[in-house]
């Protein structure tokens, strides 16, 4: 019926597993080595202090600053966290205290399914409705002249798009706060709210600061949805109806014209690995974070 | 005192309740906005034609090229990643069970790389490319969104196969069998539900993702027949003809996003039901 026998099968399977754990277990170093040699090339010649705070983005003449990338994609990810914080922040709690039971199977699938719809889809989405929203009324309301294709469409869209993500793991904390905890604040008088404000969110906040954390994380790095509304224009923005442009959008935007001039391709591939440095490290930062006041 | 209080909390609530229908009325305008677009561009000729003279400016054809593509990337990067997420999650929890440390260490990497952006993998992948000699391909694309969806696929995995109960793996080795007999004949079988929810989900990262495939997968106006040669792909097809002055092109874009946010719909729903049906096959304690 087999063509091995039962010692042999399970060499096989065995190898094949281990074959394959090897693979995971050097991904990262791949990634890490991979990018690093490639950007290595860019680094002989620039020092790391003139790529990160030089102006100056002008890759035939080989003057590669990336300052104007790096603050572009710093406004994105922190307007959009500061967007989508208190609007998760009030819905998990409203979700695992407040609602009825039977809520949390609704408000399930709708996380789902924002977490499965892909960027470019919020993309088109950002270019339809918030764009047009931006220049025909928020622009104006401002007293502002904005095309709409600006830093703050981009924050809006990837501030939607980090709901899912930071909402799902403050609910899983929440439900992790002890019902014993709970119930003792509520029988020595306090009211629902009091206890919410005084104990639960005191009793949650590094596992908020973390899931905010783990969302500025992501945020940094998307690519599609923001390159699409963010107006892709080099200069540093001076207000958040200015156009920008994101490291991301940098890498996606120039892939084509790479092999033409020296040291561009090296630039890129220097995005990408400080994209990943800034991802691993916050990825990390979290990660002990949560490790450290689990502790206690 | 009191009445502030009372205010405080009636205030709180009622920003609660808002936030919370936020969430609900933003997802409806976003599927709201693609389906009308998508459905004035959507015709039959739509789906089962490719584009004709050229992709950003040609007027006629449709988008079957991206549609086909996509689905070939998807499956076949999803069939890679199980064939080598699968055993990685066995190993962990039927041969490492009693190293937690070394285990725990193996899942802190997977969050970490879990936690990479898309576009570093893309950008990898390019690399990759490059080193071995590979022109953008489908072979390249399949390689660089394998990678992409792995740790996804592992680490959903590994959540299920962990439940499994340490009496069933003694009931097994007590019957005289070896240690992949357990994992790849019970542990598979007792988690049937949670590996398919598992490959749904990594299914639907896969054929969403734009950044990975934009360096490696390239964009084509024909359909696949080649590992060798580039592919078109959904997630590309809207970008890059969404950007278009034509209005045809742009059509095309919308009836892209059309058809990739059912395909989304239609792979989140499923994880959900498929999961419940196969309960049956599962031993309960």
């Amino acid at each position: 019926m087999y063509l091995l026998n039962r010692q042999q099968r399970h060499v096989v399977n065995y190898s094949w597993m281990l074959f394959s754990l090897l693979i995971i277990a050097f991904l990262p170093f791949m990634l890490f080595g991979g990018l690093y040699f490639k950007s290595f090339l860019l680094l002989k010649t620039h020092t790391l202090k003139d790529l990160i705070f030089l102006h100056s983005w002008h890759p035939s003449r080989g003057e590669f600053g990336f300052y104007p990338f790096i603050v572009g994609s710093i406004w994105v990810t922190l307007l959009a966290i500061l967007i989508s914080t208190p609007i998760c922040l009030l819905t998990a709690i409203n979700v695992t205290q407040y609602a009825k039971k039977r809520f949390l199977r609704i408000m399930h699938p709708v996380i789902d399914i924002l977490a499965g719809i892909p960027s470019v889809v919020y993309g088109v989405w950002g270019i339809l409705v918030i764009v047009p929203f931006i220049s025909r009324y928020l622009g104006p309301w401002f007293g502002v002249q904005s095309m709409g294709y600006s830093i703050l469409a981009g924050a809006f869209v990837l501030s939607v798009m980090i709901i899912p993500f930071i909402l799902n793991i403050m609910i899983e904390i929440f439900r992790t706060i002890p019902t014993e905890l709970k119930e003792a604040t509520l029988s020595l008088g306090a009211t629902k709210w009091q206890m919410v404000k005084h104990v639960l969110l005191r009793k949650a906040l590094p596992g908020i600061i973390a899931s905010v954390g783990f969302g500025l994380a992501r945020a940094f790095g998307e690519t599609m949805a923001v390159l699409m509304v963010v107006g892709n224009v080099i200069k540093v923005p001076h207000s958040v109806f200015d156009p920008g442009y994101t490291l991301p959008a940098l890498i996606a935007n120039n892939y084509g014209e790479v092999l033409s001039i020296p040291q561009y391709d090296s630039a890129l591939m220097f995005a990408a690995l400080l994209l990943l440095a800034v991802s691993l490290f916050f990825n990390l930062l979290m990660h002990f974070f949560i490790a450290r006041y689990n502790k206690y | 005192m009191k009445r502030t209080l009372k205010a405080e909390e009636t205030f709180f609530r009622i920003l609660m309740n808002l936030t919370t229908g936020f969430i609900f009325i933003i997802l409806g305008i976003i599927i709201y906005s693609v389906f009308e677009k998508g459905m004035k561009a959507m015709s039959w000729e739509m789906l089962t034609s490719v584009p004709s003279g050229g992709y950003y400016y040609g007027k006629g054809g449709g988008i079957l090229n991206a549609i086909v593509g996509s689905l070939v990337l998807a499956f076949g990067a999803t069939i890679l990643a199980f064939l080598i997420g699968l055993p990685v999650a066995l190993y962990m929890n039927v041969f490492l069970v009693r190293r937690k440390k070394l285990v725990n260490l193996i899942r802190f990497i997977l969050d970490l790389i879990w936690g990479v952006p898309s576009i570093v993998y893309g950008a990898f992948g390019f690399t990759l490319m490059v080193f071995i000699g590979l022109q953008t391909s489908l072979l390249a694309g399949i390689i660089t969104v394998t990678l992409f969806i792995l740790p996804i696929m592992i680490r959903s995995m590994d959540e299920i196969l962990r439940t499994v109960p340490m009496g069933l793996s003694e009931a097994t080795y007590s019957l005289g069998s070896n240690k992949s007999e357990l994992a790849f004949k019970i542990f598979t079988r007792q988690s049937v539900s949670g590996i398919i929810t598992a490959v749904l989900l990594s299914f639907g990262r896969a054929i969403g993702d734009a950044a990975s495939v934009l360096f490696t997968a390239g964009y084509t106006d024909n359909l696949p027949n080649s590992l060798m040669e580039p592919v078109a792909t959904l997630p590309l097809s809207i970008f890059f003809q969404l950007a278009s002055p034509v209005p045809e092109v742009q059509a095309r874009a919308y009836a892209s996003a059309l058809v990739l946010t059912i395909i989304i719909l239609i792979v989140s729903l499923f994880s959900r039901g498929l999961g419940k049906r196969y309960h049956k096959t599962k031993i309960n304690f």
